[in-house]
């Protein structure tokens, strides 16, 4: 692909990369690091490749620099961040998860991905990734009833508000 | 492939005969609210300018290279 068409899908990614992102690090100054060396990778070797595989082909590359090399340089990447927002509450749960559960999971509920594509970006079986993203549907749920039964709790569906700020 | 899917497709349980209780199902479509609202606080930032200026200086720098 010729290198402006290249950056134009490239710049076109970049709002679901970033999300993406910030699923994986639990927060986005971090999330906007990864997009960042994600993107020089991207530029450095992407002209061979054809439109219509671009996003899929960057959230792996994305995926595999999170895996490989960021994640070893920052240990505390799965650090749940603190925060009165419904939203960081949601994502301090959601931090719970393993990395592979909670991946699955929002590339499927939150980027509308189909099941094969998120499969391709993660490199294993359609039938992998139903299975992760059961199991990680199944103990969000766990953790967030158990969090909206607790006495002190007049908010369901809020865990860490429920569980009196004690994460 | 940038077609976002809004309604309980998403769940792979769904096609199971064994019907979920309406606690599950509860909780399944407040889960796909909450990591939507999470994906879309992102997505609706757009592309924040320190993007768009690397890709810039990453295609003057190529086409330099090339030239």
């Amino acid at each position: 692909m010729a290198n402006d068409a290249l950056q134009k899908e490239i710049l076109q990614n970049i709002p679901p990369l970033r999300a993406f992102a910030a699923s994986l690090t639990g927060n986005l100054s971090r999330a906007d690091d990864l997009v960042e060396e994600t993107l020089m990778r991207a530029m450095a070797d992407g002209t061979s490749r054809d439109a219509d595989d671009v996003q899929a082909w960057l959230f792996g590359v994305l995926r595999n620099h999170f895996y490989s090399d960021y994640r070893k340089r920052r240990r505390d990447t799965d650090e749940a961040r603190q925060g009165g927002g419904e939203t960081e509450q949601f994502n301090a749960t959601l931090s719970k998860l393993p990395a592979e559960q909670r991946e699955a999971l929002i590339l499927v509920a939150g980027s509308g991905l189909a099941y094969e594509e998120v499969a391709k970006i993660c490199g294993c079986a359609v039938g992998t990734i139903k299975s992760r993203v059961n199991r990680a549907r199944n103990r969000l749920s766990q953790l967030m009833s158990s969090k909206s039964q607790d006495p002190n709790s007049d908010r369901p569906f809020r865990p860490v508000m429920a569980a009196g700020g004690r994460y | 492939m940038n077609q976002r899917i809004h309604d309980l497709s998403w769940d792979p349980g769904a096609d199971k005969k064994k019907p979920a209780k309406a606690e599950t199902l509860r909780m399944r479509a407040e889960i796909g609210r909450q990591i939507r609202a999470m994906y879309d606080e992102v997505l609706n930032q757009g592309v924040p300018s320190r993007f768009s200026d690397l890709l810039t200086r990453m295609d003057g720098h190529s086409n330099r290279a090339s030239a």
